[in-house]
């Protein structure tokens, strides 16, 4: 595995014949480095703690709890209703995914029918959150090589896309608008217009920072070939999302299980071929610009009239009876789910949050970080797009 | 997926099959593991979605679940399956299926700490995930008050009375409503 | 009966003789080499009034807030960066290391595993150093008030100047909190640190109460 050459040979540790080295703190080769909680380059409240010879990495671990607030206990100490200001906390970029699960689930579980129109609306809030939460993300990938500007005009765009978030349901970050048999609200009047105005902003963004990022020779020297997932690794580790189909394998919820409205659109989930930290941005970007297609597609299609909620039982005497669902959505990330077990009372009997960064931060990034340099790290996981409080919950 | 769960059953012992809400069989805490390997490499379910645990105290057990997914079929199975559930500070045991999936080795360090239940053979199972130095009873157990913890341990500012909705939406927010429910 | 493993870090603890990459051999121990171990000091205020007038003025004017996410309030950190919200012109910058911050600002709840990395930043900041807390699970648990792992009330742990409450609150009410902290430094009132030193014994009995593997001095810096 390594190449030294004969000068210095003995300030680096033996290598076996099968390409392995021991790892022995104690010779004062190896340097032992935590990278996070308190790190610029690292995805939310998490850690690595990594071992280090020289500048690459021979072994890594990943550390999450930083921000466990024991949700999967809370909700079970809470009844349906009172649930929802929780759930959208689970993952704080983007809240809706978790809201539309969890009612989702607990509309299976009750046997609600959700009115066309509340469908469609939901379709819509969806797919704002996954703007927006693109929208991040490009800025901390693009920071992550040096690069913060890119980081300003997108996080401007994702201003505009929350403030139509805020005239829609009052809430910039959490929105709690996803309530069981359909949304909070109606449409505001002129929203479409306004949410055209919007997303043109977006795309002329979008246009900038394709020519600015995607063309630029440093972030192609440093992202083409680096931190490459295997197409065998997806179904073995789990991966799924933007992840997966940078491997060439086209997993996408929205397309293989249909759900709200997205039956009725038409789309293809984007592929890329090279599977490395470009294809992965490339795919996501494409994605975004995807999106923004979607959300012209469904304002197009959005009824006019049409109820916005089924009718519901008292939510504070409301029980479900007993089962047990898993119902799941195509967030930024990945697969969402959520595995719901109810036993006839106003309570549930537990909830299982499924995040996709539990297998991508955890498995996943301990092997893909091993031989890669330090320099690497920060951009490989923001390219993984991980985000610690949907691994612990 | 008929088709899939009557291969099955030929197989293997399924004492429930519900298909109600998806598709989810139970079946025997020996057989669990088999039978998981065998919906991977024969039935094609390669895409290990979780594993989970339900903590059913009033019958005394452990419910745990392995969902999985086809992709080719584009469809999810849970595999149920019931275990004794033991007294802390006993540990429940279980067969680790980390051979089959490397995530399921997260999923099962998290189980035996938030559940207690032990997966002898798993790697780093007793390596701690989540909390750092917990000495009570695994979080997750029913048994286990979070509420009570919480006020002897964090200093609880005083002001909140209750946290029924429904006597709190009575007196304050919604007097009819509260009435009409009540 | 296997139980959790949670004594194996702390060999890296203990003192140990290291061989350095150049064949030296050399001894370390973690505990004295890797902390100052003295107890902080309450700061006098100059005699001087106009003198520690233009001090407060200097400190008011250069907010260097630690970036570290702590909670999920670090997500409106990033749009006060940013254009629509400009930060910068109140003189308020990022910094990615405690040591050249003064501010620190916890986002939201603390879990006992973050508390302890929080005591750990809080200390190796210089002084003079405050400390803004978001959100309302910082007053009094807000959201997760019953749950196992979150503090309820952050300042039995460390102190506090100005607490913005909202879940989450808007970037304005983060400038306006910027704002109401420059007053109260201008005005000699933000008295934090002090307090810290005045109460140390308790703020450290607070400490050890919840965070079970203290492996580090009292106060380390």
């Amino acid at each position: 595995m390594f190449d030294y050459g004969e000068k210095n040979r003995e300030l680096f540790p033996e290598t076996k014949s099968d390409g392995t080295v021991d790892i022995d703190l104690s010779s004062g080769k190896f340097t032992k480095l935590w990278h996070g909680p308190n790190h610029p380059g690292i995805t939310g409240n998490m850690s690595l703690e990594l071992t280090l010879l020289g500048d690459e990495i021979m072994e890594s671990k990943t550390h999450v709890g930083y921000l466990h607030r024991g949700f999967e206990k809370l909700m079970e100490r809470r009844r349906f209703i009172n649930n929802f200001p929780l759930v959208c906390r689970v993952c704080v970029p983007e809240p809706d995914f978790n809201e539309y699960c969890y009612a989702a689930a607990l509309e299976e579980l009750a046997g609600i029918e959700v009115p066309e129109k509340a469908q469609w609306i939901r379709t819509l809030i969806l797919e704002m959150a996954r703007l927006q939460s693109y929208l991040m993300w490009i800025g901390g990938q693009a920071g992550s090589f040096g690069m913060g500007m890119v980081g300003q005009w997108t996080l401007w765009a994702r201003d505009r896309v929350l403030q139509m978030f805020e005239e829609l349901t009052g809430g910039r970050i959490y929105h709690i608008f996803i309530l069981p048999g359909g949304v909070r609200n109606n449409l505001t009047e002129g929203f479409k217009g306004r949410m055209l105005e919007t997303l043109a902003d977006v795309n002329s963004i979008l246009d900038d920072v394709e020519r600015v990022l995607f063309n630029n020779a440093v972030f192609k020297k440093r992202a083409v070939g680096i931190a490459v997932i295997h197409p065998e690794w997806v179904d073995e580790y789990g991966i799924t999302g933007p992840n997966a189909r940078a491997a060439g394998i086209p997993k996408d919820v929205r397309k293989d299980n249909p759900y709200v409205k997205y039956g009725e659109l038409d789309f293809e989930p984007v592929t890329g071929t090279d599977s490395d930290i470009y294809t992965r941005a490339r795919v996501r970007f494409d994605d975004c610009r995807m999106t923004t297609g979607l959300i012209r597609q469904i304002l197009d299609r959005i009824p006019e009239k049409g109820e916005f909620k089924a009718k519901m039982p008292s939510m504070l005497h409301w029980k479900i009876p007993a089962g047990e669902t898993y119902k799941k959505a195509e967030c930024t990330r990945g697969e969402y789910g959520y595995y719901i077990v109810t036993d006839g009372s106003g309570y549930p009997a537990r909830v299982n949050v499924r995040g996709p960064s539990y297998t991508h931060a955890v498995t996943l990034a301990e092997k893909m970080l091993v031989n890669t340099n330090l320099a690497d790290v920060a951009g490989t996981l923001v390219s993984l797009h991980t985000y610690p409080p949907e691994v612990e919950r | 997926m008929e088709k899939v769960i009557e291969n099955v059953q030929k197989k293997f012992s399924l004492s429930e099959v519900t298909s109600a809400h998806g598709y989810f069989i139970t079946c025997e805490k020996k057989d669990a593991v088999s039978l998981v390997t065998y919906l991977k490499n024969v039935e094609g379910f390669k895409h290990l979605v979780l594993i989970t645990a339900v903590d059913w105290i009033k019958d005394n057990k452990f419910q745990l679940t392995y969902l999985l997914n086809n992709p080719q079929m584009k469809k999810e199975l849970g595999v149920r399956t019931y275990i004794e559930r033991s007294v802390w500070p006993e540990e429940s045991v279980m067969d680790s299926a980390h051979h089959l999936w490397p995530a399921a080795k997260t999923y099962q360090r998290e189980l035996h700490e938030m559940f207690g239940i032990d997966f002898p053979d798993s790697p780093e199972v007793n390596e701690p995930l989540i909390l750092e130095y917990w000495d009570d009873i695994p979080p997750y157990r029913k048994d286990f008050d979070t509420k009570q913890y919480s006020e002897d341990t964090y200093f609880p500012r005083e002001g909140r009375e209750t946290d029924d909705p429904a006597t709190y939406m009575k007196e304050m927010l919604y007097p009819f409503e509260g009435e009409k429910n009540v | 009966m296997a139980k959790m493993n949670y004594g194996k870090r702390k060999a890296d603890l203990e003192r140990r003789s290291v061989t350095g990459p150049d064949g030296e051999v050399f001894e370390v121990d973690p505990m004295k080499n890797y902390f100052c171990e003295a107890p902080p000091k309450v700061y006098k205020p100059s005699p001087l009034t106009p003198l520690e007038k233009f001090y407060n003025w200097c400190r008011a004017e250069s907010i260097y807030i630690l970036g570290f996410g702590t909670g999920c309030g670090a997500i409106e950190m990033r749009p006060l960066m940013s254009p629509m919200y400009d930060a910068y012109r109140y003189g308020v910058h990022w910094r990615p290391t405690p040591r050249q911050s003064t501010v620190f600002v916890i986002g939201g709840y603390a879990s006992v595993k973050t508390i302890k990395r929080i005591i750990r930043s809080y200390e190796q900041m210089p002084g003079p150093k405050y400390v803004l807390a978001v959100c309302s699970c910082t007053i009094n648990g807000g959201m997760y008030w019953d749950s196992y792992n979150t503090i309820n009330r952050l300042d039995h742990y460390i102190p506090v100047d100005v607490y913005v409450t909202g879940c989450m609150p808007r970037p304005e009410a983060l400038l306006d909190s910027v704002e109401t902290l420059k007053k109260r430094i201008k005005e000699g009132r933000a008295e934090g640190q002090n307090k810290y030193a005045e109460n140390f014994e308790w703020y450290k009995a607070n400490q050890k109460q919840i965070i079970k593997d203290w492996d580090m001095p009292d106060y380390n810096w």
